[in-house]
């Protein structure tokens, strides 16, 4: 019953190590109970790891941030390149495609039910405090974040993080810092530009479907919607996102041993992850917004 | 050269070392281990015998698992961050190099450099030029690990580790796979380097090399030890090593080979 025998009494060691591999690699347990339990244990082991590696981080952050500024810096700028500026023509795309789709339609369907007073609030409960955020995160998850397990999983399963810390080189200062703080920076900048783009595009759009409705009225209606408390959450929102889609990226890319072919399953893994933690901030940040 | 030369660069004491890959697991038992200064130690075993372990350890990346190690004196339990600079003294190459691939071999090389004094690409490119020519490696400079041939790269990996200028110096298994003409230039090189480089200053380093072949490394003033189910033990010089009937140390020195060879 108890993974304890299951796992050959290394459950303790699994749990101080937070090495969730002792239990991926078990044999498969015969009763549903021991499967439910496998998972809880899986699960509370990821979330230890995941807590553990975001304090350390955090922690380097700060202790470290005049550290070896010369190499350091050049790395944060190179990150915030790939996960922003190298981004930018995608975003260029789904601003259109999103202005299309939602906000072009939404302003049709409100004109001719006569309710196109209540486009403001609506543009930006949809566009600038959900969708927007949400799918600049998911695409820098996809477009990045698996970049990150990838090269990571394979230079941890290669030795380069043995070889960083025997140069005395801390690997979380060196590997994880620059990709925390390029895509958080990246998902935020990234998320303006898309909210920008996808309210434009659509008003584009609108005006080609003879909606009655200046850009004068169109923006005038956003403008009067957004309080100041849209930009701080849209700007906290953003950057635990990217945060956070680091931490998972890199955790399972960094944190544990890996061998070579364990990469490919590791980076389904954190995707899968890091989806699972955006929804659970976006929706952390609903009950924000309902409270305020 | 260290502060006072009567202290022991590596001094263990009753040290077990686990597997870098599972903590759980001892791969060698009670080793007692004296490393004077200038030394030059040549730790022979089989594959598994656990010497790129007990190196790492020796390197300070793992602690041991029991036991006292003392680097330079200073017990490695207590080296934190505060303390870089003391496990700096002691520098490693790892078998196959593991240089980091997304770098150029320049940048590899002056990559610890940077980071340990923060100093722009272009304030550590003369000392990164000097080192590359004297290892003969900076027509390769500006090429990535991934382009370069093995013999290179385990030679640029040679060179990330003496660009801090380490007083002790650990190689895993430096001449695996290497071709003839490499092997010799690294013979010689280490050589050079534990009677006392130029580029150390003339000051001796002291050094200390795991093999699974122990024909190259044969030189009376040599020191060796041999690792063999768990147990760490010391043979003495190059003599003792011929003396000894040990059929371990007979398969290192590749003399069943040459007896059975038709």
């Amino acid at each position: 019953m108890l993974y304890a025998a299951a796992v050959h009494g290394r459950m303790a060691k699994a749990f101080e190590l937070a090495n969730t591999q002792v239990l991926r690699r078990a044999a498969l347990p015969k009763s549903y109970t021991d499967l439910l339990g496998r998972k809880l244990f899986l699960f509370l082991l990821t979330v230890q790891g995941l807590g553990a590696f975001a304090l350390i981080t955090l922690g380097v952050i700060l202790r470290k941030h005049r550290v070896a500024a010369n190499v350091i810096r050049p790395r944060i700028r190179q990150e915030i390149a790939r996960a922003g500026v190298a981004l930018l023509p995608m975003f260029f795309f789904v601003a259109l495609a999103l202005g299309f789709l939602v906000v072009g339609q939404t302003v049709s369907a409100l004109a001719r039910v006569g309710a196109i007073s209540y486009l403001g609030s609506t543009m930006v409960i949809v566009v600038v405090r959900e969708l927007g955020p949400l799918l600049a995160a998911f695409l820098v998850l996809a477009r990045v974040g698996t970049a990150n397990v990838i090269e990571l999983g394979t230079a941890r399963a290669l030795g380069e993080v043995e070889a960083l810390e025997a140069l005395g080189i801390d690997p979380v200062h060196y590997l994880i810092v620059p990709r925390v703080i390029g895509m958080a920076l990246g998902i935020f900048s990234l998320t303006v530009y898309l909210i920008i783009g996808a309210l434009a595009s659509g008003w584009l759009f609108a005006f080609l479907q003879d909606v009655p409705l200046t850009p004068g009225d169109y923006f005038k209606q956003i403008v009067e919607s957004l309080g100041w408390l849209d930009f701080a959450l849209l700007a906290l929102k953003t950057i635990a996102f990217g945060f956070f889609i680091a931490i998972v990226t890199c955790y399972h890319g960094l944190a544990q041993p890996l061998r070579l072919d364990d990469v490919s399953r590791v980076a389904v893994r954190a995707v899968t992850q890091g989806v699972i933690v955006c929804v659970v901030i976006d929706a952390l940040f609903i009950v924000l917004y309902l409270v305020t | 050269m260290s502060e006072n030369s009567n202290i022991p660069a590596i001094a263990m004491r009753g040290v077990n070392v686990a597997a870098m890959r599972d903590a759980s697991f001892t791969v060698i038992e009670d080793v007692n281990w004296l490393v004077a200064a200038g030394e030059f130690w040549v730790i022979a075993g089989q594959e598994l015998s656990g010497k790129s372990d007990l190196l790492l350890l020796a390197a300070g990346l793992m602690p041991p698992a029991a036991g006292t190690y003392r680097l330079f004196g200073r017990d490695t339990r207590g080296l934190g961050e505060a303390e870089l600079a003391e496990r700096l003294r002691i520098g490693f190459v790892f078998q196959g190099g593991h240089l980091f691939n997304q770098l150029t071999i320049a940048e590899n090389v002056s990559l610890p450099l940077r980071y340990q004094t923060d100093l722009t690409p272009a304030e550590s490119a003369g000392a990164t030029r000097a080192l590359l020519e004297g290892m003969e490696l900076l027509p390769l400079a500006d090429v990535t690990p991934a382009n370069v041939a093995a013999n290179w790269r385990q030679r640029a990996a040679l060179a990330r580790a003496l660009i801090l200028k380490p007083e002790v110096l650990l190689l895993d298994n430096p001449l695996a796979g290497l071709g003839a003409r490499h092997r010799l230039w690294w013979l010689r090189f280490l050589g050079h380097l534990s009677r006392g480089h130029e580029y150390f200053g003339g000051q001796p380093v002291t050094l200390v090399v795991a093999a699974d072949d122990l024909r190259p490394w044969q030189h009376a003033r040599r020191r060796f030890a041999l690792l063999r189910d768990k147990k760490f033990t010391v043979i003495g010089g190059w003599n003792e090593v011929e003396a000894s009937g040990d059929p371990v140390l007979k398969e290192l020195l590749a003399l069943h080979l040459e007896t059975t060879a038709p």
